[in-house]
């Protein structure tokens, strides 16, 4: 018996600890490195007698700096506010266009499904130029709204297919029995469908929100004048400078965007993973 | 749609009504709101209006008006501009830089994919197993795949510097090398490395993918197999290996679709330098777009189209038979 179960140790090792330990370092070891230098005192960083992967002191000097000398705190309040804005529209939309490809039959009903996942085909690197053009005529150029329109082309056909698979996945009977009962369709919808759709909604939601927090090329080139630039955007164009004492700076501020997409996703991970999978494997 | 008569009635309503519901539905008075929303297709086209909208106005306008910019002459700054058909597209083909934004295109999405299914299926592999922490590790792991391209790209930018690399600090004590690596001066360096990043940012999502496939294998299958004596290879391709071919096709299929898609990479770590030899699609347009040559950069924009349109096609068929 104890030959077996040293067998099964060791095959476990093979199996389990030791591809879980390549994965862990090759898949975390950019934000270890990014956690590091955002806490290194530059004279240790430039130090070559000191191991590079290693802290000797820590100092919040850089993440001062960041909330002090730069304007990232309002791009992160640039980045929130259009986010949130565009989430809601989008998921509004998505809520009503998942329902109706979800459950109604109608002529040109399969067509417009296949019609919005090619939209969620089309990358903003296809359309931003025209629509530089047209978020100018609008007078939209350099301001919260010129985002918030334009990021539901990306969130709702995604949204919507999500919303759509989940709506089927919620018994017809229930809402049948509030048909007999007398209520209307809407009615039927907003009592009975919509607070059990609640966790594919949340799903969607959220997932709107990290793409929405991650988008950059619409925000580089709509919005990026002065303090009007999202996190992503400011960081790059702001923080990269010519010396070698901003990488504290930078990695600081790649440490603090990450944060609330890590956070938003991690409350959700099985919603994520879950809603991503079905992002794989229906759209 | 539907069509009323002058007291906004809808008319023709019972033969699109099923038959089912008029049963269920009682004959009382009705209001004309009431009946509308019992008739399937209007209500149904009235809850995709809204999204409609915005899908029109941002996508299928700028789409057209797109391919109208691509056939003129025009300039940012300047009124005049003349139509000149396909002549952008057709300097584009002789365009050296344009063809290695293509050829470096498909190096990015194709060329990473044998990397990416592989530990992408390792990791699934990882991940299906039951051990302590197994959640908190998933979620971990998942992080490449999260968290905003422009910033772990930025990440890459320090590891792939010309001097502060600790890739090149770490091979220089080990005596591997002499000086250090010029990862994103050197074209054929800054290929690699633009191709290292974006396998580890699409590993995970491969794991995850792989791994759903994976845990839609009924358990006693695989019990099944153990008991008949197959080893965990045989034991793989003989249960979940059918089952998942799907699910890495589909992923291979958006992993080639990505780089189209993709810009921050690119953008963030070489700006398609050295010399605009690690340019993508996106990039090229955007660069392009800055000498104001506003025409030109439509075009080399809609050039993803065509080659967008096949790959989405043959994506919607694997999406559809799942």
């Amino acid at each position: 018996m104890a030959m077996v179960g040293s067998n099964v140790r060791r095959s476990r090792w093979l199996s389990l600890y030791l591809p879980l330990t390549f994965f862990m370092v090759f898949l975390m070891f950019p934000f270890y490195w990014m956690l590091i230098v955002s806490l290194k005192p530059n004279t240790d960083l430039l130090d070559t007698n000191l191991n590079p992967f290693l802290l000797y002191s820590v100092t919040l000097d850089h993440y001062s700096y960041l909330f002090t000398d730069t304007a990232f705190l309002r791009y992160t309040w640039n980045t929130f506010v259009v986010t949130v804005g565009s989430t809601l529209l989008a998921l509004s939309a998505s809520i009503f266009i998942g329902y109706a490809l979800g459950r109604f039959r109608f002529k040109g009903g399969t067509f417009m499904g296949a019609l919005i996942f090619l939209c969620y085909l089309v990358p903003p690197t296809l359309l931003f130029i025209p629509l530089s053009q047209i978020v100018a005529d609008l007078g939209l150029y350099n301001t919260y709204w010129s985002l918030i329109f334009t990021y539901p082309t990306f969130l709702i056909p995604f949204a919507s297919w999500l919303l759509m698979g989940y709506f089927r996945t919620i018994a017809i009977d229930l809402e049948h029995a509030a048909l007999v009962d007398g209520a209307t369709r809407l009615q039927a919808m907003r009592h009975i469908v919509l607070p059990l759709a609640m966790p594919g909604i949340l799903s969607a939601g959220i997932f709107c929100f990290t793409l929405g927090w991650n988008e950059f090329l619409y925000a580089l080139v709509f919005m990026s004048s002065g303090d009007m630039k999202t996190v992503p955007v400011g960081v790059v164009t702001d923080l990269i400078r010519a010396d070698v004492y901003f990488w504290g700076s930078l990695m600081a501020a790649g440490i603090l965007g990450s944060v609330p997409v890590a956070v938003a996703y991690s409350f959700f991970v099985d919603n994520y993973i879950s809603g991503m999978t079905a992002g794989a494997t229906k759209g | 749609m539907v069509h009323y008569d002058s007291q906004g009635f809808a008319m023709s309503t019972l033969q699109e009504t099923r038959p089912s519901e008029r049963v269920i539905v009682p004959e009382v008075q009705e209001g004309f709101w009431t009946r509308f929303q019992r008739r399937e297709s209007s209500l149904a086209w009235l809850f995709l209006a809204p999204g409609l909208l915005i899908l029109i106005l941002f996508i299928a306008y700028p789409f057209g008006y797109g391919i109208y910019i691509s056939m003129t002459d025009a300039f940012v700054g300047f009124a005049e501009r003349n139509f000149i058909w396909l002549e952008n597209y057709r300097r584009l083909l002789d365009d050296p830089i344009f063809q290695k934004t293509v050829r470096n295109t498909f190096v990015y999405g194709v060329g990473t994919v044998p990397f990416k299914l592989a530990l992408g299926l390792g990791l699934a592999l990882v991940l299906n197993q039951k051990f302590r922490f197994s959640r908190l590790y998933r979620a971990f792991l998942l992080l490449p795949w999260i968290v905003p391209t422009a910033i772990s790209s930025l990440a890459f930018l320090m590891l792939f510097n010309g001097v502060m690399s600790p890739i090149s600090w770490v091979l220089e004590d080990w005596g591997v090398i002499g000086g250090s690596i010029n990862f994103l001066g050197d074209p054929i360096n800054a290929i690699i490395s633009l191709c290292v990043a974006n396998i580890w940012r699409g590993v995970p999502f491969f794991g995850i993918s792989i791994l759903a496939g994976l845990q839609a294998v009924p358990d006693d299958l695989n019990e099944a197999a153990a008991l008949d004596g197959a080893n965990a290879w045989q034991r793989f391709m003989a249960v979940p290996g059918p089952v998942i071919r799907n699910t890495p096709l589909i992923a291979t299929l958006f992993s080639i679709i990505w780089p189209f898609a993709d810009f921050q990479l690119v953008y963030v770590l070489t700006k398609g330098g050295p010399a605009n030899s690690t340019h993508i699609f996106g990039t090229y347009s955007y660069q392009t777009l800055g000498y104001t040559d506003i025409g030109t950069a439509a075009a080399i924009s809609l050039y993803m189209f065509p080659i967008l349109s096949v790959l989405a096609v043959i994506l919607l068929r694997y999406v559809r038979r799942d």
